[in-house]
């Protein structure tokens, strides 16, 4: 079994939804993020995104574009990305790690040379904000091949008509993108998110993990008992900004702010119950 | 002219199903989009089989445009050059001054028939802005501009002109501020506004069906040039020479020639202050194929694939990609391209004004520096075209700040 899949079911069978946590690869500096990581896992993510920067991240709102353009600045390169999963992989053997980001990055190179660095590199799970089902072999066979999930999104445009070919081919989770929008922004009602999971469940057996305006424990609480998992970016990526901003290591807040998150979604269901 | 699209081998049924024009193209968007996506194209399919569509389009580029827009034999410069002879298509002579409005008139119509609401569109120099502001407000629809802050602050009157037609100018804050980063920020809105919002895309790039029918409605620009030339001279021309940022007025008079396989067509590209520097925007001779804005083409990028910055001294030409169709053409080897400097650009500039009391784009400005290249190598019964895309009235004070004028 996958660590996607053994973990998703792990927390499945501990009655509670699985709390993803985003951060970008690099930002504020690829030398900080060992401890930043470190911090997500110790305050209780069960699964990591990595952000790849790109120059031009067109899906995501204000706080994810600087911190692409603060880890560009850095210096921070496709190599170096995959490096930094490398070593997270060394020190963290069952947490898994999921690298999110834009087509041309990923391609650049080739899809079999990214897709085998990053089976390689110890990542298990991809997600490609601009590479939709119908040019899934841009991406799609090579990750198949090297064995790394090809984590597909839906979104609230996403009709039933549709929905067979976004889930043709994906694995590892099913990523529900609860805003029609950019990242960190809006946030979905919660009616529109649980009739939508409830849709989605009914067509796949992959688990469904809800993000994108998820910023506080309690709305993090509410998308945990429906959801088999909440994704929470913005809220971590400010934080690592503003301290970053302030001169400060910014892996002390991630670690309170994820702490936060994780209390909420492991005892989301319990409050309902009660 | 010929029915290409029942040949079997033609250049003009491009693209697939797929919108790939072989490698290129194709719909690299957010899932957020695509369902929208599919809906245009299937509106577009409909649109383009609809004679009232068809009828209302064309009605437009004859009273509100002006059309057709004449094929103009330059004496002077063909004198001047000592070649062959020149004829100049003179889009800059349409409604808002450039060949811009011909999509923009296509594209509010699909927007009309899909239902839409509210407009959006990016802008580099303005030139697409004011076009797009024009047929919103021709249309009575809210219109949202977004133009790279950069832009905004050196293209102050062409920000006027979209205020006065009643568009809302947005200025882009993020990355370099300019063409690039309005684009991202359109998209960025287009996305979070998908259930009332038409984006109306500047040039013949983005993702399918948009190259395909950015194309299609400049198509009106070769389709002219075709008749106008068999009447003045009862031939095709030889060759033909456009500029090529995105591509769209290159496109727009290269597609009705490009079965026409005695035509040479050239696309020119803009080689800022040198191919051997950083500091250009020639995207098919400086760059290689990724992925950025919804299709695959040739970019300026790094070997990680970040995007790079593009510099040229038209604005309308800045910008780091080009239209699928355009790649293709390219490595199919069917059209060349070639560079032209800032430097070469700006003397072409001059050149036009003198001679023949015409003020072209500095965009335009690129295609008759090397036509100016290129019509003494042809013999005097030669015919060339060069498609002068839009009139230079915007670019006065940057031609004049280059040339240590103070105004």
């Amino acid at each position: 079994m996958s660590r996607l899949a053994a973990t998703f079911a792990a927390c499945a069978a501990e009655g509670r939804a699985a709390l993803v946590t985003f951060v970008t690869g690099g930002d504020p500096t690829p030398a900080a993020m060992p401890a930043i990581l470190d911090a997500l896992v110790e305050g209780g993510a069960d699964v990591i995104e990595l952000g790849m920067p790109f120059t031009d991240p067109m899906a995501d709102g204000p706080a994810i574009q600087r911190a692409n353009l603060r880890s560009l600045a850095a210096g921070t390169t496709t190599a170096i990305i995959f490096e930094i999963a490398s070593n997270f992989r060394r020190r963290h053997p069952q947490v898994p790690l999921v690298l999110m980001g834009y087509a041309n990055p990923m391609v650049r190179r080739g899809p079999e040379w990214f897709a085998q660095s990053a089976a390689r590199a110890g990542i298990d799970g991809v997600i490609c904000v601009d590479i939709p089902s119908e040019e899934d072999e841009a991406l799609g066979p090579a990750l198949r091949d090297a064995g790394v999930d090809l984590i597909r999104l839906a979104t609230p445009t996403t009709d039933a008509a549709r929905l067979p070919a976004v889930l043709g081919g994906a694995s590892g989770f099913l990523y529900y993108v609860s805003v029609a929008g950019i990242t960190g922004l809006q946030q979905a009602a919660q009616g529109s998110v649980d009739a939508a999971v409830a849709h989605l469940k009914a067509a796949t057996d992959l688990p469904v993990a809800v993000g994108f305006g998820v910023r506080t424990p309690d709305q993090a609480a509410a998308i945990a008992r429906v959801a088999d998992g909440v994704v929470v970016g913005s809220a971590i990526v400010d934080a690592i900004g503003k301290a970053a901003t302030e001169g400060r290591d910014p892996s002390a807040d991630v670690l309170n702010i994820v702490k936060g998150l994780s209390a909420a979604v492991r005892t989301a269901r319990q409050e309902k119950a009660a | 002219m010929t029915d290409a699209s029942t040949l079997p081998n033609s250049l003009r049924n491009q693209p697939d199903a797929r919108g790939h024009f072989g490698q290129f193209g194709g719909r690299y968007v957010a899932e957020t989009l695509m369902p929208l996506i599919l809906d245009l194209e299937r509106e577009y399919r409909a649109a383009k089989a609809d004679p009232a569509f068809q009828a209302e389009f064309d009605d437009l580029m004859k009273h509100y445009v002006g059309r057709p827009s004449p094929l103009y034999f330059a004496p002077r410069l063909t004198e001047h050059l000592g070649g062959a002879k020149i004829y100049l298509k003179r889009e800059e002579l349409n409604h808002t001054g450039a060949h811009k409005i011909n999509n923009c008139i296509g594209q509010i119509l699909l927007a009309k028939r899909m239902g839409k609401t509210r407009i959006i569109a990016e802008t580099g120099a303005g030139q697409h802005g004011v076009a797009t502001a024009t047929v919103a407000a021709r249309f009575g629809l809210p219109c949202t501009i977004f133009m790279g802050a950069v832009d905004v602050a050196r293209q102050q009157p062409n920000v006027f002109r979209m205020k006065l037609l009643g568009a809302e100018v947005r200025a882009v804050e993020s990355g370099a501020q300019t063409l690039k980063d309005a684009m991202n920020e359109a998209l960025r809105d287009w996305v979070a506004n998908v259930h009332d919002t038409f984006y109306i895309i500047g040039t013949a790039a983005g993702p399918h069906p948009y190259p395909e029918l950015v194309r299609d409605f400049q198509s009106i620009i070769g389709n002219e040039t075709r008749a106008q030339i068999m009447e003045a001279e009862g031939r095709l021309p030889d060759t033909i020479i456009a500029p090529v940022g995105g591509g769209s007025n290159a496109i727009g008079i290269f597609h009705s020639f490009l079965d026409d396989v005695d035509v040479r067509l050239i696309g020119v590209e803009a080689a800022g202050e040198g191919l051997d520097t950083d500091k250009h925007a020639a995207s098919l001779a400086g760059g290689t194929p990724g992925v950025l804005h919804g299709n695959r083409t040739y970019l300026l990028q790094d070997e990680d694939g970040q995007i790079t910055e593009a510099h040229s001294i038209s604005a309308g030409l800045d910008y780091p990609g080009i239209g699928p169709e355009h790649s293709w053409l390219h490595e199919i080897g069917r059209v060349k391209y070639e560079p032209c400097t800032d430097a070469e650009a700006l003397a072409a500039f001059q050149t036009l004004c003198k001679l023949e009391g015409i003020i072209p784009a500095l965009e335009s400005a690129h295609a008759l520096a090397v036509a100016e290249r290129v019509a003494p190598t042809m013999a005097k019964d030669e015919i060339l075209v060069v498609n002068v895309s839009g009139r230079g009235d915007k670019d006065i004070f940057t031609v004049a700040q280059a040339l240590g004028v103070a105004l």
